[in-house]
């Protein structure tokens, strides 16, 4: 076993190039390039949890100005349809006065026509009356050879008409 | 290769050499410390894992895969300490990922198969003078941090929590034994686990050679099921580096955790 056997021979120099290559690996690796690693890790680390950090600061703005602008669109459409009933009132309103003119313009042309309408009748009337005793009294003079007066007449056809 | 001596040697392979002529390079009085193959492999794991760690340095914010790499380990070794110690877990890192790196790449790059281009990987951390350095280092950590943290309070790490009066002059011995062992378990079980591991395979790849030397017979018979079966055990040898390297950090982690908490 030359562990043992080149014991004597070997240890102090074992032990020296030992101590002096774990030596520079603990000083040059060890003490100097590995706390700049870690120091990487520890920043990425930091860099990552301050873009986290941003990203959830900028979703919360985010949530909080779709917050506001839902409150605004509520509002603006609470408005809008306000100014659509109001304009739709106002145009009932509108409509109804219109209405309600056109209704009394007709009526009067109505009653214009109404009475119109009944002084042609009475003259109408008159003149058939008139006529009709013009007739009797020709009818009399052909049939009967007597002249009958007006008054007379007129007084007989009022009866006839009368009776109907 | 070792055909004509009809024999591999399993232990071979964990023999020191020195390299290029630096048998006599010694330190003082008689501290020989040659540039060995032992040492070169320690080199060659120091150079791969500043490699290593150097392609994870590009500081990207969205890492590639080396960089994604690199950070895994030191985040696996961050949570670790993290978990074991807590927040004061922290300022171990550096020592806790070199000694696990080291030790996995270390592991790995023995497993290396370049005996096909000529070349021996040495596992250092086969032997127990390399993993008993880093076990006494891990332990004198523990020991300073106790010690400098608590004083002499430290000496209460012998006494569990809740110890009836009567039970702790027996308590407390068994606790210092086993205290004062962690840095023996520490080393033997990653030495003992490296080299079982680079022994059988060594075993087994003797078992083919032979065989196949033996005839067609005992080639199908023993070399072809050894072979197979060294194929799994390179496999289980892979999974076996890292846990060590894994098992020597946590206890390291958890004896850190003892000075750093005291219960």
């Amino acid at each position: 076993m030359p562990q043992i056997a080149q014991l004597a021979d070997t240890w102090s120099s074992q032990v020296f190039w030992l101590l002096v290559f774990f030596g520079i690996t603990f000083f040059v690796v060890g003490n100097l390039m590995v706390p700049k690693v870690m120091n990487t890790v520890a920043e990425r680390d930091g860099q990552i949890a301050a873009d986290l950090a941003a990203a959830k600061a900028a979703r919360d703005a985010a949530d909080e100005q779709e917050e506001a602008w839902r409150v605004r669109e509520n509002e603006n459409r609470a408005a809008a349809q306000a100014i659509v009933a109001k304009a739709k009132d106002d145009a009932a309103a509108k409509s109804e006065t219109k209405l309600k003119a056109a209704q009394t313009r007709i009526d009067k042309k109505l009653a214009d026509a109404e009475a119109r309408i009944g002084e042609a009748r009475t003259q109408a009337l008159a003149e058939v009356e008139s006529v009709a005793v013009e007739a009797a009294q020709d009818i009399v003079k052909t049939l009967a050879g007597v002249k009958v007066t007006k008054p007379v007449a007129t007084k007989a056809v009022k009866e006839a008409m009368a009776n109907g | 290769m070792a055909a004509e001596q009809a024999k591999v040697d399993p232990m071979y392979q964990f023999t020191i050499k020195p390299l290029g002529g630096s048998d006599e390079w010694a330190l003082g009085e008689g501290f020989n410390i040659a540039f060995t193959n032992s040492a070169m492999w320690m080199l060659i794991t120091t150079v791969v894992l500043f490699l290593f760690v150097l392609g994870g340095m590009r500081r990207q914010l969205v890492p590639g895969r080396w960089q994604m790499m690199v950070e895994t380990f030191t985040g696996f070794i961050d949570n670790m300490l993290e978990a074991n110690i807590g927040k004061a877990g922290r300022k171990y890192v550096p020592y806790v990922f070199s000694l696990f790196m080291f030790i996995l790449f270390a592991n790995l790059l023995g497993l290396l198969p370049l005996g096909i281009v000529g070349v021996h990987p040495f596992t250092f951390t086969s032997h127990f003078t390399v993993t008993g350095v880093l076990a006494i280092i891990s332990f004198s950590i523990v020991l300073l941090v106790g010690f400098w943290k608590h004083g002499f309070h430290f000496f209460s790490l012998f006494v569990p929590h809740g110890t009836p009066l009567p039970m702790i002059p027996v308590i407390a011995p068994i606790e210092f034994i086993s205290f004062m062992v962690r840095p023996f378990s520490l080393a033997l079980r990653l030495f003992v686990a490296m080299m079982a591991g680079h022994v059988l395979l060594e075993v087994l790849s003797s078992f083919v050679i032979d065989g196949t030397n033996a005839g067609v017979g005992f080639g199908l018979l023993v070399g072809l099921p050894s072979f197979i079966l060294m194929i799994g055990i390179c496999a289980l040898e892979l999974l076996v580096a890292g846990i060590q390297a894994y098992v020597f950090a946590l206890l390291t982690a958890l004896y850190i955790n003892d000075a750093e908490n005291l219960h």
